[in-house]
């Protein structure tokens, strides 16, 4: 069993006599990249679908996301300690687990849900994996599977209708009346795009509300703005390509304009890329750096996989949404697009 | 408008180029030191042979006949223990095996051959002299070296020990060696210079550019080709504009074209196979050499020592050196003698200052870190740092998250994640395949990438030994299969 957390030897380095000076193999500059760095910026790109959620659906959303990110990190923490590792929860990646749990469950559900999700998500999905790095499936994608496998009913009725009034503090509190109002993607797949549009407004207004975020749907998937400018920060800083999310958008919005309507190529591709964590699974959670291929041609290999399996579920499976497990099918074929797709040696190129 | 500049388009880094301490320092020249402790190995090829007694000629011949540039050299002793030396002497030699011979950086007398702190091999045979500070160091004069014939050139910078200085330290008359039937029709001078930190190549370019020009007309004479490029990163206008100068003066009708192609900023831009391919475009293939695409790489002040060596007749006994970081009291491009100790170095540029953490010989992406400052300049050392607290990143490492920077920073398209995660699990005997035999060079742009900070070229280095030792293992059990 290789040890994950090697650490070089400490020196004093009083060097001024030439002596207790550091030692160590080249190279001798880093970049300022850290591991830890690249996590917390990805934690602040994910704050503004937050606090927007926060005025859609009431505070509540706001506690789950703290429970949930508190049960990640206290499992990570509990777990390396009992296993006598070193305890890393500094690094930043079981918050953004506990983040992306909370954002894919509904803001309806009761306090429990986000804990059990995040057992699930940590320490099922990654510590007995062997901690970061040796992960196979996106951590939060198994917890939210988990609990829609284990509560569906907490995890598919718990919808809150958007406050309109600011009211944020609607839905706080032990009874929370959940809406079972349907999220739009449950009615377009069961009545159809005529019967959605009665329901949830004009087609423009539909574009409109899932573009700002004022839809029935998880905590944070409903703000497909807010999404797209995180994701469009990650890829301006170079922490993540853009590979895989367009490519994850670009067949989505296709195949659904193909398949998705009462004949070919007549559905709609908009509220396809708009609706249902689209956004969130594009740039954040199909672009897992342990969980998805690493070169640009396997990436766009994964990404549309990724859409093509989400259009596939949404259109015949039986969940409206299809994200989620769109990326979970894609996952553990990483290795094998990584065979595929290496990196072009530099040799390779020689031409005479 | 930016003109688009040169460069190679497959990985590389950029550092901080902290080349702002020395970038503007002109080359100063150091007094000679108490000592000088001369490796009999600063080149690529087998140790020199020095005589210490009892004194005695004997022709070698061990096989290892590598070296044209020697035909039928009988190896004879040089000097013994007490022998007087002057600069420029010639104290060791590698007779008719591949190597370059050695001359007294000072002059002095002979004190025998010591076991010296070396900074890439722990210990190393050193002939030491100890420097009179009374002896008269040799005149050299201007010949015109368009009288020699191609051979006698050769010749001339065989005797004068001139090696790579870039840091590879290959025989540069053996360089010139090319096989009969090549097609040459590129020189490339190397003047990229891009670890950070080092600008000694600079300042040579700055200071000696006409010297560089007429070197490499002599070059290009010795391949029997016109062309010329002088590769220099866009980070040195003034060493651009100088060479630019020094071409327009020299401007001769021998049909020779020299020209500076300036090139983008990027880390390892200065690698042969990567300022082949910036320049030319063409790609060196796997296991042969530059001249097999028609190119001889030369770095720019090897091209200034060979226009020394032939035109003046000096062999190489010193050299520029950036002596540079946070933590050396006064920052400096330093001319030393080869095999002066770096202690002596820091006390002549006033000592260290406390935070001093770490020292480099060599530039931070590829040097190496010393615990000692006893230590001697080489041929290739093309300086040492001391860096401070601030400016070494000791963090510990943690596992590898697969985000795929250090794929994107290696030039030579590797895989330094698996290969790391390889040599982790005991296993990195079977990571021959990834290529890491043959195609890396160690530039360390994996690991500078690396955000867990995984010491990713320490991994390939291990892995390479694994690899060895698991070819020997093999060799072995083949002779007892065959023997049995």
């Amino acid at each position: 069993m290789a040890t994950h957390h090697s650490t070089i030897p400490h020196q004093s380095c009083d060097g001024a006599d030439g002596h207790h000076l550091l030692v160590s193999v080249s190279p001798h500059l880093k970049s300022d990249l850290t591991v830890s760095r690249i996590m917390w910026t990805v934690v602040a790109c994910l704050m503004p679908p937050l606090l927007l959620s926060i005025f859609v659906f009431g505070f509540q959303t706001l506690i789950i996301t703290l429970v949930s990110v508190i049960s990640c990190v206290a499992t990570e923490a509990i777990a390396q300690r009992l296993l006598g590792r070193p305890v890393t929860v500094k690094d930043g990646s079981a918050v953004i687990t506990g983040v992306l749990l909370a954002y894919v469950i509904p803001p309806g559900v009761p306090l429990w849900t986000p804990v059990f999700g995040g057992v699930m998500a940590i320490f099922v999905t990654k510590v007995i994996m062997g901690g970061l790095g040796f992960n196979i499936f996106n951590p939060a994608l198994i917890g939210r599977a988990f609990l829609v496998a284990t509560y569906p009913v907490a995890m598919t009725t718990s919808w809150l209708s958007p406050i309109r009034d600011w009211a944020i503090f609607k839905h706080t509190g032990p009874a929370v009346d959940a809406v079972s109002s349907a999220t739009p993607l449950y009615v377009l797949k069961h009545y159809g795009m005529a019967a959605m549009l009665e329901q949830f407004g004009s087609r423009a207004t539909v574009y409109k509300d899932f573009f700002l975020g004022a839809m029935p749907g998880c905590i944070g998937e409903t703000s497909a703005l807010l999404l797209l400018l995180g994701g469009l920060y990650l890829i301006f800083k170079g922490y993540i390509r853009w590979h895989i999310p367009v490519s994850v958008i670009a067949s989505t919005g296709v195949l659904t304009w193909i398949f998705g309507g009462e004949r070919l190529f007549t559905g709609d591709p908009i509220i396809a890329v708009l609706s249902g964590g689209l956004m969130l699974g594009a740039f954040f959670m199909a672009t897992d750096y342990v969980t998805s291929p690493n070169q640009r041609a396997g990436q766009i290999v994964f990404g549309i996989g990724v859409g093509a399996l989400t259009v596939l579920i949404r259109l015949k499976g039986g969940y409206p949404e299809g994200v989620c497990y769109a990326i979970l099918l894609m996952n553990p074929l990483t290795p094998a697009i990584d065979q595929l797709f290496k990196p072009k040696r530099f040799s390779q190129g020689a031409v005479q | 408008m930016r003109t688009q500049l040169a460069t190679f388009p497959k990985g590389g880094v950029h550092p901080k180029e902290n080349k702002d301490l020395t970038r503007a320092l002109p080359i100063e020249t150091m007094p000679d030191p108490s000592k000088v402790s001369l490796f009999l190995k600063q080149h690529v090829g087998a140790p020199c042979q020095v005589s210490v007694p009892p004194r005695v000629d004997a022709p070698i011949d061990d096989g290892l006949l590598l070296a044209a540039s020697h035909p039928g050299a009988v190896f004879r002793l040089l000097v013994h223990k007490k022998e007087r030396v002057n600069v420029g002497d010639r104290v060791g030699d590698t007779g008719n095996r591949l190597g370059a011979v050695l001359h007294a950086s000072v002059g002095g007398m002979v004190q025998g051959v010591e076991n010296a702190l070396h900074y890439q091999e722990g210990k190393a045979q050193a002939l030491v002299i100890q420097t009179d500070p009374e002896s008269v160091p040799p005149q050299y004069s201007e010949v015109d070296w368009r009288a020699f014939s191609r051979e006698e050139i050769q010749a001339r910078i065989a005797a004068a020990g001139i090696v790579g200085l870039g840091g590879a330290g290959f025989p540069t008359d053996v360089k010139l060696n090319v096989k009969p039937g090549t097609r040459l029709d590129t020189l490339i001078l190397n003047g990229a210079e891009c670890e950070p930190y080092i600008t000694c190549d600079h300042r040579v370019m700055v200071t000696y550019a006409r010297e560089i020009v007429e070197g490499a007309r002599i070059l290009l004479t010795v391949l029997g080709i016109t062309y010329c490029a002088i590769g220099v990163e866009n980070n040195k206008p003034d060493a651009i504009a100088a060479l630019n100068e020094a071409i327009a003066r020299a401007r001769a009708d021998d049909g020779f074209r020299i020209e500076v192609k300036p090139l983008a900023v990027k880390y390892p831009q200065g690698s042969a196979d990567q300022i082949m391919q910036s320049i030319t475009g063409r790609v060196r293939p796997s296991g042969q050499r530059s001249s097999s695409i028609g190119i001889i790489v030369q770095n720019v002040y090897t091209t200034k020592m060979v226009y020394d060596a032939v035109a003046l007749g000096k062999p190489l006994t010193e050299r520029v050196i950036t002596i540079t970081g946070r933590a050396i009291a006064r920052p400096a491009n330093l001319r030393v003698k080869i095999g002066t100790p770096i202690s002596e170095i820091v006390n002549y540029l006033g000592g260290t200052t406390p935070d001093l953490c770490k020292v480099v010989v060599g530039g931070p992406m590829m040097g190496f870190a010393v615990s000692d400052l006893d230590i001697p300049i080489t041929k290739t050392t093309p300086g040492v740092l001391f860096l401070s607290h601030e400016e070494v990143d000791a963090q510990a490492f943690g596992p590898c998250i697969r985000c795929g920077f250090c794929l994107d920073a290696c030039p030579m398209g590797l895989e330094p994640n698996t290969i790391g995660i390889y040599v982790e699990a005991g296993r990195g005997a079977e990571t021959e395949p990834f290529g890491l035999m043959d195609d890396c060079f160690e530039c360390g742009s994996c690991a500078y990438a690396c955000p867990a900070k995984r010491p990713l070229v320490q991994f390939i280095r291990l892995a390479r030994i694994e690899i060895n030792q698991a070819r020997k293992l093999k060799e072995a059990r083949e002779q007892i299969r065959k023997a049995g």
